[in-house]
């Protein structure tokens, strides 16, 4: 079983019919990329995987486990949304970094918060509240970002703001890590530094979706590729097909030929 | 009367202006966040009616709110409250204006609610949803998300706005004249009507001057102090 399966997950905005039935899965520690032209559903279905939408039909299952059934989504309260959340992390395109907290800070918050209400004895949250900090430092050790723990983020570059999202999407520890187009508001000089992280977290084999429309990127890095047409799955298949000469649709080779001119 | 004297009799005018100016911010500065949330509430009709009392209260001039407040009970009820409350103070305690000061402070306190209200909403409105979506991918609770990420950077919007309706306030508070509240204004036509002397009327000016730049330098502290971000 995969470790993530998504079954016939349908969304509609009013009339407008965004997810026409999505099926997908992923296995643990692999990578997942999303490509598609603008307006093909893309954000609605990370949306969706982070709670952040409620689907109108279809169900989702993580690990085995029923995680999601649109016939029952009404009854959920906020802090089941909440639990539920917690599986997922997601990295917007444009950082949603919290401007009054510096980058240490942005890393601890959530965190913190979280240890606070799962924790009542103060000496122990204290020792939490350690760990979280040491962590904090760890990863921003990892996006390269250790010096600028005490910077605000109007201190920093696009580049590095977006590592620090990501660092802040992995101190919550998430299953399954979602990125919408990480780097679309990047220079192109600065979509690198945050390619690399990705490329670093995928060796360390964390589950990830990636929306993105670097091809580059997607062919060296992405286990599986998953092409979004106007609502629906059009591809869904391993790397090497979806780029290769056999790519079985006419579609997806002339989005790649788009993007590549 | 010489010089000190008067300035001594307007004091005791503009101790009134400062009374009606510091109740009016600590009942108004509260009084409008449940203001602004009904006028955000996605319940249709509490929303209507919030922005429909909104409009009222921030289209009709204060003074004939003022004098609604004071003569409306009596009207009504044929009931003088706040004229009672007048005696009542003055038999009792020898305050005078007692019954008054409240009926300006009732409206003034409304009156400015309102004014916040439509700032914090402003505010509030300004802060991009991806603030909000940012907390609750990190599993916060909206409680979470409004105190820890949105507050401060609301704050830090609404100041300028606020610091405007402030310096306002101490100006309008000569309003209080209209029923004969003895604030500074009202001590200096007092002079005038008694004493023919029209130059205290002019020297109120000092007071709200000297005052208003106290205030100009302590709200700027404030938003230099909230200046080390950018939101
Ligand atoms: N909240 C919304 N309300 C109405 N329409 C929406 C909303 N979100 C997305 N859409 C529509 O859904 C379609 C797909 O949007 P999106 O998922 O953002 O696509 P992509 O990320 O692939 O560009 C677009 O046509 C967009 O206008
Ligand atoms: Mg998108």
């Amino acid at each position: 079983m995969a470790f993530l399966e998504f079954c016939g997950v349908r969304k509609s905005f009013g009339r407008t019919d965004v997810l026409k039935g999505i099926d997908l899965t992923l296995e643990k520690g692999k990578t997942l990329a999303i490509i598609g032209s603008s307006g093909s559903g893309k954000t609605t279905l990370l949306r969706c995987i982070n709670f952040l939408e409620t689907p109108d039909e279809g169900r989702m299952f993580l690990n085995g486990e029923l995680l999601f059934d649109a016939s029952q989504a009404k009854s959920l309260s906020e802090k089941q949304l909440r639990a539920k959340r917690l599986h997922f992390g997601l990295v917007f395109q444009n950082f949603n970094l919290f401007p009054q907290y510096t980058v240490r800070e942005n890393l601890c918050l959530a965190p913190k918060l979280l240890a606070k209400e799962q924790e009542k004895d103060k000496q122990k949250r204290k020792e939490l509240f350690a760990k979280i900090e040491q962590k904090a430092d760890e990863l921003l050790a990892k996006v390269g970002l250790s010096e600028k723990a005490d910077a605000y983020p109007c201190q920093l570059s696009g580049g590095q703001q977006q590592r620090v999202a990501i660092a802040r999407a992995l101190a919550m520890a998430p299953d399954i890590l979602c990125f919408d187009e990480p780097t679309s508001a990047l220079d192109p000089e600065l979509t690198v530094e945050v390619l690399n992280v990705l490329r670093s977290l995928a060796d360390d084999n964390m589950t990830m979706i990636v929306v993105t429309h670097e091809m580059k990127f997607a062919a060296e890095v992405a286990d599986q590729v998953l092409f979004m047409d106007n609502g629906v799955v059009d591809y869904y298949g391993d790397t090497k097909t979806a780029f290769g000469p056999d790519c079985p649709s006419p579609r997806l080779k002339e989005f790649v030929g788009s993007i590549q001119k | 009367m010489t010089f000190w004297q008067i300035t001594a009799f307007l004091l005791n005018g503009f101790k009134i202006s400062c009374l009606i100016f510091a109740v009016t911010l600590l009942a108004g500065i509260p009084l409008g966040l449940p203001i602004a949330f009904c006028s955000m509430s996605r319940f249709k009709p509490l929303r209507a009616v919030s922005k429909v009392f909104v409009w009222i209260v921030r289209g009709v001039p204060l003074m004939l709110q003022i004098f609604i407040i004071y003569y409306v009970p009596g009207l009504l009820f044929n009931h003088q409250i706040f004229a009672q409350v007048d005696k009542y103070f003055f038999l009792n305690y020898g305050i005078e204006d007692a019954g008054r000061i409240v009926a300006v402070l009732i409206a003034f306190s409304i009156n400015y609610a309102c004014y916040f209200s439509e700032i914090y909403r402003g505010g509030i409105e300004s802060i991009s949803q991806g603030q909000y979506e940012a907390g609750q991918v990190l599993g916060m609770t909206r409680r979470q998300i409004f105190f820890r990420v949105v507050l401060l950077q609301v704050i830090k919007r609404i100041v300028p706005p606020m610091s405007n309706e402030i310096i306002t306030l101490i100006k309008d508070t000569a309003l209080a004249n209209c029923i004969m509240v003895s604030e500074i204004i009202f001590q200096a036509k007092k002079l005038a009507a008694t004493k023919a002397l029209i130059w205290p009327l002019f020297y109120t000016g000092v007071f709200y001057l000297l005052f208003v730049g106290v205030l100009t330098i302590l709200l700027g502290r404030l938003e230099k102090k909230l200046s080390y971000f950018k939101s």
